[in-house]
Protein backbone atom coordinates (compact mmCIF):
# COMPACT_ATOMS: atom_id res chain seq x y z
CA UNK A 1 0.00 0.00 0.00
CA UNK A 2 2.73 2.31 1.17
CA UNK A 3 4.22 1.66 -2.42
CA UNK A 4 1.15 2.63 -4.17
CA UNK A 5 0.40 5.99 -2.36
CA UNK A 6 4.18 7.62 -2.21
CA UNK A 7 5.35 8.39 -5.67
CA UNK A 8 9.21 9.50 -6.51
CA UNK A 9 9.65 13.01 -7.72
CA UNK A 10 9.93 11.10 -11.21
CA UNK A 11 6.71 10.19 -11.23
CA UNK A 12 5.40 12.91 -9.70
CA UNK A 13 6.81 15.11 -12.69
CA UNK A 14 5.08 12.77 -14.84
CA UNK A 15 1.83 13.03 -13.51
CA UNK A 16 2.39 16.49 -13.40
CA UNK A 17 2.91 17.10 -17.10
CA UNK A 18 -0.13 14.43 -17.79
CA UNK A 19 -2.28 16.82 -15.57
CA UNK A 20 -1.53 19.77 -17.83
CA UNK A 21 -3.73 17.92 -20.39
CA UNK A 22 -5.98 16.69 -18.78
CA UNK A 23 -4.82 12.94 -18.94
CA UNK A 24 -3.50 12.67 -15.26
CA UNK A 25 -6.42 9.83 -13.46
CA UNK A 26 -8.10 10.55 -10.32
CA UNK A 27 -5.89 8.05 -7.87
CA UNK A 28 -2.89 9.69 -9.89
CA UNK A 29 -3.89 13.33 -8.90
CA UNK A 30 -4.30 11.86 -4.90
CA UNK A 31 -0.59 10.53 -4.93
CA UNK A 32 0.63 13.99 -6.73
CA UNK A 33 -1.39 15.69 -3.73
CA UNK A 34 0.27 13.31 -1.25
CA UNK A 35 3.55 13.93 -2.55
CA UNK A 36 3.15 17.81 -2.80
CA UNK A 37 1.99 17.34 1.18
CA UNK A 38 5.89 16.87 2.09
CA UNK A 39 8.00 17.35 -0.88
CA UNK A 40 9.22 21.20 -2.29
CA UNK A 41 10.56 20.17 -5.26
CA UNK A 42 7.52 18.65 -6.34
CA UNK A 43 5.30 21.42 -5.35
CA UNK A 44 7.78 24.25 -6.95
CA UNK A 45 7.98 21.77 -9.97
CA UNK A 46 4.11 22.10 -10.09
CA UNK A 47 3.65 25.77 -9.50
CA UNK A 48 6.29 26.26 -12.74
CA UNK A 49 4.14 23.93 -14.68
CA UNK A 50 0.83 25.26 -14.29
CA UNK A 51 2.23 29.01 -14.82
CA UNK A 52 3.60 27.74 -17.96
CA UNK A 53 0.28 26.10 -19.21
CA UNK A 54 -1.44 29.22 -17.86
CA UNK A 55 0.79 31.98 -19.80
CA UNK A 56 0.92 29.43 -22.91
CA UNK A 57 -2.99 29.54 -22.75
CA UNK A 58 -3.51 33.39 -21.92
CA UNK A 59 -1.43 33.86 -25.20
CA UNK A 60 -3.26 32.12 -27.51
CA UNK A 61 -0.07 31.29 -29.80
CA UNK A 62 -0.39 29.69 -32.55
CA UNK A 63 1.86 27.59 -35.18
CA UNK A 64 1.83 25.96 -38.29
CA UNK A 65 2.73 22.51 -38.01
CA UNK A 66 5.58 20.88 -40.03
CA UNK A 67 3.57 19.35 -42.73
CA UNK A 68 1.52 22.57 -43.12
CA UNK A 69 5.07 24.42 -43.53
CA UNK A 70 6.46 22.22 -45.85
CA UNK A 71 3.31 22.12 -47.87
CA UNK A 72 3.35 26.43 -48.10
CA UNK A 73 7.45 26.27 -48.68
CA UNK A 74 6.99 23.90 -51.85
CA UNK A 75 4.08 26.36 -52.99
CA UNK A 76 6.39 29.71 -52.38
CA UNK A 77 9.46 27.75 -54.24
CA UNK A 78 7.74 27.15 -57.25
CA UNK A 79 6.57 30.55 -57.40
CA UNK A 80 9.97 32.13 -56.26
CA UNK A 81 11.82 29.71 -59.15
CA UNK A 82 8.83 30.75 -61.83
CA UNK A 83 9.66 34.73 -60.82
CA UNK A 84 13.08 34.25 -61.35
CA UNK A 85 12.77 33.01 -64.53
CA UNK B 1 15.61 57.89 -43.65
CA UNK B 2 15.50 53.38 -42.98
CA UNK B 3 16.29 51.49 -46.00
CA UNK B 4 14.97 47.95 -45.40
CA UNK B 5 15.07 44.85 -48.02
CA UNK B 6 13.25 42.50 -49.06
CA UNK B 7 15.15 38.97 -48.95
CA UNK B 8 11.73 36.27 -49.99
CA UNK B 9 13.71 33.07 -49.59
CA UNK B 10 13.63 33.77 -45.88
CA UNK B 11 10.31 34.84 -45.59
CA UNK B 12 8.61 31.23 -44.81
CA UNK B 13 11.68 30.56 -42.04
CA UNK B 14 11.27 33.49 -40.85
CA UNK B 15 7.37 35.24 -40.71
CA UNK B 16 5.43 32.15 -41.59
CA UNK B 17 4.46 31.28 -37.96
CA UNK B 18 3.55 34.84 -37.44
CA UNK B 19 1.59 35.29 -40.18
CA UNK B 20 -0.31 32.40 -39.31
CA UNK B 21 -1.15 33.38 -35.91
CA UNK B 22 -2.03 36.73 -37.10
CA UNK B 23 -4.43 35.01 -39.52
CA UNK B 24 -5.84 32.27 -37.37
CA UNK B 25 -7.14 34.46 -34.64
CA UNK B 26 -8.72 36.78 -37.29
CA UNK B 27 -10.31 33.61 -39.27
CA UNK B 28 -10.40 31.01 -37.11
CA UNK B 29 -10.13 28.12 -39.89
CA UNK B 30 -6.30 26.52 -40.50
CA UNK B 31 -6.71 25.85 -44.09
CA UNK B 32 -8.11 29.44 -44.77
CA UNK B 33 -5.29 30.92 -42.93
CA UNK B 34 -2.47 28.58 -44.70
CA UNK B 35 -4.50 29.93 -48.14
CA UNK B 36 -4.34 33.62 -47.36
CA UNK B 37 -0.09 33.33 -46.17
CA UNK B 38 0.13 31.44 -49.19
CA UNK B 39 -1.36 34.61 -50.78
CA UNK B 40 0.56 36.49 -49.32
CA UNK B 41 3.70 35.69 -50.04
CA UNK B 42 3.22 35.30 -53.59
CA UNK B 43 1.44 38.96 -53.91
CA UNK B 44 4.27 39.77 -51.95
CA UNK B 45 6.88 38.37 -54.53
CA UNK B 46 4.91 39.95 -57.13
CA UNK B 47 4.73 43.47 -55.63
CA UNK B 48 8.51 42.96 -55.03
CA UNK B 49 9.33 46.21 -57.17
CA UNK B 50 6.81 48.47 -55.36
CA UNK B 51 8.25 47.85 -51.86
CA UNK B 52 10.01 51.10 -51.01
CA UNK B 53 12.47 50.29 -47.85
CA UNK B 54 10.06 52.74 -45.15
CA UNK B 55 8.99 49.60 -43.42
CA UNK B 56 10.23 46.28 -42.03
CA UNK B 57 9.15 43.44 -44.19
CA UNK B 58 7.66 41.70 -41.33
CA UNK B 59 5.11 45.19 -41.51
CA UNK B 60 4.96 44.86 -45.17
CA UNK B 61 3.81 41.76 -44.92
CA UNK B 62 1.13 42.05 -42.81
CA UNK B 63 -0.22 44.65 -44.24
CA UNK B 64 -0.41 42.74 -47.40
CA UNK B 65 -2.52 40.35 -45.16
CA UNK B 66 -4.77 42.46 -44.05
CA UNK B 67 -6.26 42.87 -47.35
CA UNK B 68 -6.15 39.71 -48.10
CA UNK B 69 -8.15 38.61 -44.69
CA UNK B 70 -10.56 41.71 -45.65
CA UNK B 71 -10.94 40.38 -49.01
CA UNK B 72 -11.99 37.32 -47.71
CA UNK B 73 -14.69 38.33 -45.35
CA UNK B 74 -15.85 40.78 -47.97
CA UNK B 75 -16.49 37.53 -50.27
CA UNK B 76 -17.85 35.67 -47.29
CA UNK B 77 -20.10 38.72 -46.59
CA UNK B 78 -21.28 38.79 -50.62
CA UNK B 79 -21.68 35.05 -50.38
CA UNK B 80 -24.24 35.00 -47.54
CA UNK B 81 -26.18 36.60 -44.99
CA UNK B 82 -24.30 40.09 -45.22
CA UNK B 83 -27.44 41.89 -43.96
CA UNK B 84 -27.95 39.73 -40.56
CA UNK B 85 -23.83 39.83 -40.08
CA UNK B 86 -23.64 43.73 -40.57
CA UNK B 87 -27.05 44.27 -37.79
CA UNK B 88 -25.21 41.85 -35.38
CA UNK B 89 -21.60 43.41 -35.99
CA UNK B 90 -23.40 46.80 -35.35
CA UNK B 91 -25.36 45.67 -32.37
CA UNK B 92 -22.60 45.37 -30.15
CA UNK B 93 -20.50 48.38 -31.45
CA UNK B 94 -21.16 51.88 -32.46
CA UNK B 95 -18.71 52.92 -34.68
CA UNK B 96 -18.29 54.60 -38.27
CA UNK B 97 -15.26 52.21 -39.63
CA UNK B 98 -16.72 49.40 -41.54
CA UNK B 99 -17.09 46.31 -40.04
CA UNK B 100 -14.22 44.22 -42.04
CA UNK B 101 -11.93 47.26 -41.23
CA UNK B 102 -12.45 46.43 -37.95
CA UNK B 103 -12.93 42.75 -37.87
CA UNK B 104 -9.73 42.49 -39.29
CA UNK B 105 -7.66 45.28 -37.08
CA UNK B 106 -9.42 44.01 -33.62
CA UNK B 107 -10.31 40.82 -33.04
CA UNK B 108 -10.96 41.06 -29.86
CA UNK B 109 -11.80 42.96 -27.09
CA UNK B 110 -8.42 43.86 -25.70
CA UNK B 111 -6.96 47.03 -24.18
CA UNK B 112 -3.87 48.32 -26.42
CA UNK B 113 -2.33 47.56 -23.35
CA UNK B 114 -3.37 44.28 -23.25
CA UNK B 115 -2.34 43.72 -26.88
CA UNK B 116 1.03 44.77 -26.37
CA UNK B 117 1.75 42.44 -23.45
CA UNK B 118 -0.06 39.71 -25.36
CA UNK B 119 2.09 40.43 -27.96
CA UNK B 120 5.20 40.56 -25.92
CA UNK B 121 4.25 37.59 -24.45
CA UNK B 122 3.72 35.72 -28.08
CA UNK B 123 7.22 36.65 -29.63
CA UNK B 124 8.89 35.69 -26.24
CA UNK B 125 7.39 31.81 -26.74
CA UNK B 126 8.25 32.09 -30.53
CA UNK B 127 11.82 32.37 -29.09
CA UNK B 128 11.64 30.02 -26.56
CA UNK B 129 10.26 27.22 -28.70
CA UNK B 130 11.99 28.40 -31.52
CA UNK B 131 15.25 27.42 -29.51
CA UNK B 132 14.02 23.95 -28.41
CA UNK B 133 15.25 20.65 -29.86
CA UNK B 134 13.29 20.07 -33.68
CA UNK B 135 11.59 16.81 -32.83
CA UNK B 136 11.03 18.38 -29.05
CA UNK B 137 9.19 21.26 -30.28
CA UNK B 138 7.35 19.66 -32.88
CA UNK B 139 5.75 17.30 -30.38
CA UNK B 140 5.55 20.34 -28.01
CA UNK B 141 3.52 21.92 -30.59
CA UNK B 142 1.55 18.74 -31.56
CA UNK B 143 0.28 18.42 -28.06
CA UNK B 144 0.08 21.67 -26.34
CA UNK B 145 -0.70 23.95 -29.21
CA UNK B 146 -2.77 21.79 -31.20
CA UNK B 147 -4.39 19.85 -28.57
CA UNK B 148 -3.39 16.14 -30.89
CA UNK B 149 -4.00 13.29 -28.31
CA UNK B 150 -1.09 10.98 -27.37
CA UNK B 151 -2.16 8.44 -29.56
CA UNK B 152 -2.13 10.79 -32.65
CA UNK B 153 1.34 11.45 -31.73
CA UNK B 154 2.74 8.54 -31.64
CA UNK B 155 1.17 6.80 -34.79
CA UNK B 156 1.86 10.10 -36.63
CA UNK B 157 5.79 10.52 -35.72
CA UNK B 158 5.62 6.54 -34.93
CA UNK B 159 7.17 6.66 -31.36
CA UNK B 160 6.38 5.29 -27.93
CA UNK B 161 4.17 7.41 -25.29
CA UNK B 162 6.47 7.18 -23.24
CA UNK B 163 8.64 9.04 -25.28
CA UNK B 164 5.84 11.55 -26.69
CA UNK B 165 6.01 12.35 -22.18
CA UNK B 166 9.60 12.27 -22.07
CA UNK B 167 9.92 14.85 -24.78
CA UNK B 168 7.09 16.83 -23.47
CA UNK B 169 8.66 16.94 -20.15
CA UNK B 170 11.60 18.27 -21.13
CA UNK B 171 10.46 20.97 -23.75
CA UNK B 172 8.40 22.00 -20.54
CA UNK B 173 10.99 22.38 -18.35
CA UNK B 174 13.14 24.47 -21.65
CA UNK B 175 10.66 26.88 -22.13
CA UNK B 176 9.94 27.10 -18.22
CA UNK B 177 13.35 28.08 -17.68
CA UNK B 178 13.62 30.01 -20.58
CA UNK B 179 10.19 32.48 -20.29
CA UNK B 180 11.52 32.54 -16.43
CA UNK B 181 14.38 34.58 -17.62
CA UNK B 182 13.16 36.75 -20.32
CA UNK B 183 8.94 36.60 -19.60
CA UNK B 184 7.96 35.63 -16.03
CA UNK B 185 8.37 38.80 -13.24
CA UNK B 186 7.81 36.57 -10.39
Amino acid sequence: MKKNIFISFEEAKHICDKNQYGEATFWERIKLSIRHSWCMLTRKYSKNNNQLTKIIDKSNVNFLMLNEREKLQQQFEEALSKHQE
Amino acid sequence: MLNHKLNPNNWIKLYSDYLFNYTITRVNDREIAQDLISDTFLSGLKSKMEFKGQACERTWLISILKRKIIDHYRKINSNKGKAEVRMSYFDDNESDKSWIEERVADSSSQTAEDKIENSELKDAIYNCINKLPQKQARIFKMKTIIGYDTETICNELNITSSNVWVQIHRARVSLSRCLKKHWFKT
